[in-house]
């Protein structure tokens, strides 16, 4: 059993990506990218390459609100999923009606994950950041979930759960590089938007004085 | 990229005999390590064939006691599944070890055992490499090698396997389970990976076509304990790793598994090491000469001579955590079953 | 957390400076709901999509370009090549005179300089089936031998003057070092290194009513419109570049093959082309840090008083280009000696062609300068700082110049008293917790400060409002906001009142962002237009419906600097934690107390010290590109083979500042870009020698080296085979 159009070329299908609660019909060419679907033919360009190979977390968004990378997916079978990008995880129009050369980013609410990496100041040249910030989102639920990570120390699941601390945050976040170097006011801004404790004396167990 | 055709499969039969129609197909799991391959061109299908919505989504206890773990389960569910966490400690931290969270989410157990080695010189279609083209050359052996193996390879290939995950299952002898246009087949984990030689393009036993469908753990040693080291603190992929479960009860080594990776083309379970352990006192004594005896076969190159002296280190090290987990020293030190620091 | 004060409160006669006070980023919200456009994020109608082919071989020529097949193929509209590309020069004066980067001239020749070099370029309607053609396009190469083997021993290795001399020498360094008590004296090594921005190189071009129009990621929107105009010989008010947003450049963003493409492209097609590298070609088309292999001579008095610094480097470069990584320089304003000798060397090799990356010179350099100020330490038995606060200058060492304002004294003191320093325990390898060895180390930064003539425009609006127009570039660093601050402070208005617009070469020429001169330069133009803006506007002018504007351009001003020593300086502290069993290497904490001029927005430049150090911690322990002498190519080029810091590599960093406004500067201002990765390293490598007792002389530290420094029963190895102190790694 086959489910895509028989109907289009064999290299090539219309397929419907839902994105951001909005359906999208297109044809695209099986080798096209969700990444470069919703870049090149969507407008939706708050999703970044930056390696196009899985190695940096440029991409990253939710898929059935899990956090994914979009340059590994291919767009035809991204069908039937549920696609949420920067754009869509704040308020609506967070991230909407901003043409090139705006100055404003839109005036509608904004997730707590954003508005911590405002006041953090969690980015510099903020090519990262719609990943770090997709990321951050899917990662505080993970850890809600109650999923460990590579630093929980028992991961056995009748252990007591793990705290969001600095350190388990900074594990969690290692997929989504910054070339900038902004990762400590990264990690204030995601423990902060966690409602994780320590967030404004600093992340971690200490301070250098 | 090349073009290619796409199909989405929806029952494993279906997927089974679309790919026996078209040897120039593949199946398409989570893409990981598919989708970034056709980009570099080292992978050029004509047809792929999408697993992803078949029902092998599933982990559920084998009548023997072990468990069955679907082939298109992510990495991220099987890490976070409590019987896994429970019995299987080893395996959740070495898949928690591997990739990135956004990647977890979207590898299969399935693709995490067919994925290609790392090797620059694969990955770099520019270069010769007898995986990629057999007879071009390895152009690691006098180049750049320092992740490269040093048991187990020959100087046709020196690549290593870059899976984690597939360390914790070589050391909890999972057997793997596959579906062809014939009908279904198992093979052991130990058996699935075939011996570089001079075939090195030849990677697993798997009969061609085939699909798995499951990987089944049968029961083991709860207390267990992977731990990989990397030349950065995460996302990167190991220099050297090793996956143990350990048995103690009065001072000897009742039971122990041992799994070494990023040293050979397949996860490398340590087998002379376990025999040297089995019955030995559980000391680092007896730790150092198992690592030793299983060492004794390996044939470094210049560039990687460390990961010798790295794995017998871990081995010691992981070892001798997990007895001290067993049999804790000290007064108020209890056994606390199931326990996975 | 709200980190921006609040101006309301302020009178209007005279609101309080924001100077100083901590705001949030003006185009914040933009970048962080997706809606910042970089350049490959603005959608053109009929845009058309190239994609480059590089060579595979690492020397010779094209003896065929097989481009039939590939024009065939669906959706491709052009094949670019030497054959039929249009002509470019490269061989105009780029920015301070130098020769630009020689992929400007791509396909324009059969010569083949080194692996990767662009060879093609395929234009198509979309990007997949752009780059399916170029994976298509057939080459055939006549290749020959090549030499790729960088070594600081090499014979043919020549001196070359940059944009500092190559060689400054006083003293006799024999008879000096003759008399020393102490003399270290060690090579040590830094490898390949690539800027790897976030934001892969990108440019899109068409044309519009007669002119050129390119939108671009880069340092300097003006500089990259002048270079373009030069490369293609087009009337210099016929080309415009715009970078409203770049994302991250480090040196790395110029005029680059990417540019030239697709300018040739959207020429030939007259339709928009955009040309955007990938990951794995920016290993070859981007510029990277030369390698070093450097030489520190050091002799000094039982006191630690240096009689002796002599500091040797080699770097590499191109067959096609004389490109010099200054890394002995940092001696030149660091510590004085009676005989002292910097100098610099390069070996041409058949390679990409290195450029500047974030803190040229100086981040290599200090690492060995500030490794071997380390062992002299331990050799005379004295504190590091205190090694270094002995052989503070009074002046110049070489120029005799004054310095204009040097704090590296108070850095130190107060870095050691915020860090703990006064409790360490010199003796290495001594503290442990768990399997973790722990040490602590420290090194001196310094980088050079200086402003550029820029020209400016700043415009008042009948309704109360600013907009200043300026070619600057936020390449991450905040500039935007810093600029705002700077002219509201000039205007003595609240910032929101100011519109800061950047990135457009119509705004006239400025310093590029680069060199931690931006805001300084910007600023040197910006005030002085906003100051007779204000004053105009105090005479009570009416403001016409196109508002009041004035221009400045401050090379006048800039020309009437007195000659001084003028840097930044840094006290950088680490502890480290090793574990000798496996060789990983962890940064536990880090504390960077610099002098930096006057801080324009404490929020934004605390970032950018940070961003700096940690670069340290990739410097120290990941980064490296590895190069594979036969082929001539890199191994592993990409993000997952080139390891830079991680979130989980990055533990604690604290980044602060003593009070050191710059003197003659309208504002204070040094600049923070580059200073906070200079010393990082070496503090990093010195904390593991104090954790160790392993002294490591090769970047990176990774666990291969560790494990090798290690001997089999535990502590270091090669006790009795070294030539100075206990523990020299081996491969030292």
């Amino acid at each position: 059993m086959i489910t895509s159009d028989p109907t289009a070329s064999q290299t090539a299908g219309a397929i419907i990506l839902h994105v951001n609660g909005e359906k999208h019909a297109l044809t695209v060419d099986h080798r096209t990218t969700l990444l470069d679907a919703l870049r090149e033919r969507l407008d939706l360009t708050g999703t970044k390459k930056g390696c196009d190979h899985g190695q940096c977390g440029a991409c990253t968004l939710l898929v059935d609100g899990r956090r994914s990378l979009a340059c590994l997916q291919l767009a035809v079978a991204a069908e039937g999923r549920e696609i949420t990008t920067i754009e869509g995880v704040g308020g609506s129009g967070a991230g909407q009606g901003a043409g090139p050369g705006s100055e404003s980013g839109g005036q509608g609410e904004l997730h707590p994950v954003q508005q911590a990496f405002l006041e953090f100041d969690g980015f510099q040249c903020g090519y990262c950041t719609p990943g770090q910030i997709c990321s951050a989102i899917a990662m505080i639920e993970e850890h809600a979930a109650g999923w460990p990570s590579a630093v929980t120390d028992d991961v056995h699941p009748e252990a007591a759960p793990q705290p969001l601390t600095p350190e388990e945050i900074r594990e969690r976040m290692s997929g989504n590089l910054c070339r900038c170097g902004a990762y400590m006011s990264i990690v204030q801004a995601v423990g902060y938007a966690a409602g994780a404790r320590h967030t404004h004396s600093g992340p971690d167990e200490g301070s250098a004085a | 990229m090349k073009e290619f055709a796409y199909r989405r499969a929806a029952d494993v039969a279906g997927a089974v005999a679309l790919l026996d129609a078209d040897p120039g197909a593949r199946f398409l799991g989570g893409g990981t390590n598919l989708v970034d391959l056709m980009k570099a061109g080292v992978e050029s299908p004509e047809r792929l064939i999408d697993i992803r919505e078949l029902p092998l989504d599933g982990i559920g206890r084998t009548e023997e006691g072990g468990l069955q773990i679907g082939a298109t389960v992510t990495n991220s569910d099987l890490a976070a599944h409590p019987e896994v966490r429970r019995r299987y400690p080893a395996l959740t931290q070495a898949v928690l070890a591997g990739a990135s969270g956004q990647l977890r989410n979207m590898a299969t157990v399935g693709g995490n055992l067919l994925q290609r080695t790392r090797c620059g010189y694969f990955t770099d279609i520019t270069q010769p490499c007898n995986k990629r083209e057999p007879g071009s050359g390895c152009p690691a052996v006098e180049g750049e090698h320092r992740n490269a193996a040093v048991l187990g390879a020959s100087h046709h290939c020196v690549a290593v396997h870059p899976s984690d995950m597939g360390v914790a299952l070589a050391a909890y002898d999972a057997v793997v389970s596959y579906q062809t246009a014939e009908g279904a087949g198992e093979l052991a984990l130990s058996d699935f990976y075939l011996p570089v030689g001079d075939t090195p393009h030849r990677e697993t036993a798997l009969p061609s076509g085939a699909l798995i469908t499951a990987v089944t753990l049968p029961p083991a040693p709860v207390r267990s304990r992977y731990r990989k080291v990397r030349e950065r603190a995460s996302y990167a992929f190991a220099i050297g790793s090793v996956a143990a479960a350990l048995e103690v009860r009065d001072g000897v080594v009742r039971e122990v598994r041992l799994a070494y990776g990023a040293v050979a083309s397949r996860p490398w379970r340590a087998r002379t090491a376990e025999a040297v352990l089995r019955g030995a006192p559980a000391d680092a004594g007896s730790f150092a000469a198992a690592a030793d005896a299983e060492l004794a076969a390996a044939s470094p190159l210049t560039g990687n001579a460390y990961k010798v002296t790295l794995l017998r280190n871990l081995t010691i090290a992981v070892l001798t955590e997990l007895a001290e987990l067993a049999e804790p020293a000290g007064p108020t030190g209890h056994d606390q079953e199931g326990s996975a620091r | 957390m709200t980190s921006t004060v609040p101006a309301v409160t302020a009178p209007v006669t005279a609101p309080p400076t924001a100077l100083g006070t901590a705001r949030t980023r003006v185009e914040g919200r933009e970048k962080i709901t997706g809606a910042a456009r970089y350049t490959g994020d603005i959608p053109l109608t009929s845009l058309a999509h190239g994609s480059l082919v590089l060579s595979t071989i690492a020397r010779g020529r094209i003896r065929a370009v097989d481009d039939a097949a590939v024009r065939a193929m669906p959706g491709v509209v052009a094949v670019l090549h030497h054959l039929n590309a249009p002509r470019v020069r490269g061989d105009y004066p780029s920015i301070m005179g130098m020769a630009p980067d020689p992929t400007v001239r791509a396909f324009q020749d059969d010569r083949v300089p080194h692996w990767g070099w662009p060879v093609a370029l395929v234009v198509a309607e979309t990007p997949e089936q752009a780059r399916a053609g170029a994976d298509a396009l057939v080459v055939a190469y006549e290749a020959e031998p090549h030499d790729t083997d960088f070594s600081g021993e090499r014979t043919d290795a020549f001196a070359l003057d940059g944009v500092v001399p190559a060689t400054l020498a006083k003293g006799d360094e024999e008879a000096e070092l003759a008399a020393s008590a102490v003399v270290v004296d060690a090579s040590y090594t830094t490898p390949e290194e690539h800027h790897n921005p976030m934001e892969p190189h990108a440019a899109t071009a068409y044309w519009q009513d007669g002119r050129l129009e390119v939108l671009d990621s880069n340092q300097g929107a003006s500089w990259t419109a002048e270079d373009l105009a030069k490369a293609f010989e087009l009337e210099p008010g016929t080309v415009r570049v715009r970078s409203e947003h770049v994302g991250g450049g480090f040196g790395s963003k110029s005029v680059r093959v990417h540019q030239i493409a697709a300018v040739m492209a959207a020429t030939e097609l007259q339709r928009p082309v955009r040309v955007a590298m990938t990951r794995r070609q920016m290993f070859s088309l981007a510029g990277y840090r030369s390698p070093t292999d450097q030489r520190v001579r050091l002799g000094a008095d039982p006191d630690g008083r240096l009689r002796v610094l002599s500091h040797g480097s080699v770097s590499q470069t191109s067959s096609v280009y004389a490109f010099v990584e200054p890394a002995a320089a940092a001696g030149r304003v660091l510590y004085d000696a009676a005989a002292h000798r910097t100098s610099a060397q390069v070996v041409s090799l058949d390679v990409p062609t290195p450029t500047s990356m974030r803190a040229p010179g100086m981040a290599p350099g200090s690492f060995a300068l500030e490794s071997a100020l380390d062992e002299l330490a331990e050799r005379c038995g004295l504190d590091p700082i205190e090694l270094r606060l002995r052989n503070e200058p009074s002046a110049g060492p070489l120029s005799g110049l004054p310095f204009a304002g040097r704090n590296l004294r108070a850095c130190f003191e107060e870095g050691a008293r915020r860090f703990g320093w006064a409790d360490r325990d010199p003796r290495p390898r001594v503290r442990r917790d768990g399997r973790w060895l722990l040490g602590t180390g420290t090194a001196a930064a310094t980088f050079h400060a200086f402003a550029v003539p820029s020209t400016a425009a700043v415009t008042a609006w009948a309704d109360g409002t600013f907009t200043v127009r300026i070619a600057a570039a936020d390449i991450g660093t905040g500039a935007r906001t810093a600029l705002q601050i700077v002219a509201a402070d000039a205007l003595r208005v609240a910032p929101e009142r100011v519109q800061v617009r950047i990135g457009d070469s119509e705004f006239g020429p400025a310093w590029l962002a680069g060199g931690s001169a931006g805001t300084s330069s910007w600023a040197w133009a910006i005030t002085p237009a906003a100051g007779e803006l204000r004053e105009r506007l105090a005479l009570g002018v009416d403001i016409p419906a196109d508002g009041l504007t004035v221009r400045s351009d401050s090379t006048t001003a800039l020309a009437g600097q007195e000659p001084a020593e003028r840097h930044s300086y840094g006290a950088q502290f680490a502890e480290v934690a090793v574990d000798p069993g496996t060789g990983e290497v962890r940064v536990r904490r880090m504390l960077g107390m610099f002098a930096a001029g006057r801080i324009v927005n404490p929020l934004t430049a605390r970032n950018q010290l940070v961003g700096g150090m940690v670069w340290g911690i990739s410097m120290a322990l990941h980064e490296e590109a590895v190069r594979d002498v036969r082929s001539g190519s890199l191994v592993g080029a990409d993000l997952a083979g080139y390891h830079v810091a991680s979130h989980a590599d990055v533990a604690h960093i604290e980044a602060d500042w003593v009070d050191d406004p710059m003197p003659g500067d309208p504002i204070g201002i040094k600049g923070v870009g580059e200073i906070g990765v200079v010393g990082a390293a070496a503090a990093i490598a010195n904390a593991v020698r104090h954790a160790t007792g392993v002294r490591h002389r090769r970047l990176p530290i990774r666990p291969d080296r560790v494990l090798c420094g290690e001997s089999v029963d535990g502590g270091p190895a090669g006790e009795s085979l070294e030539r100075g102190l206990p523990g020299e790694s081996p491969d030292a």
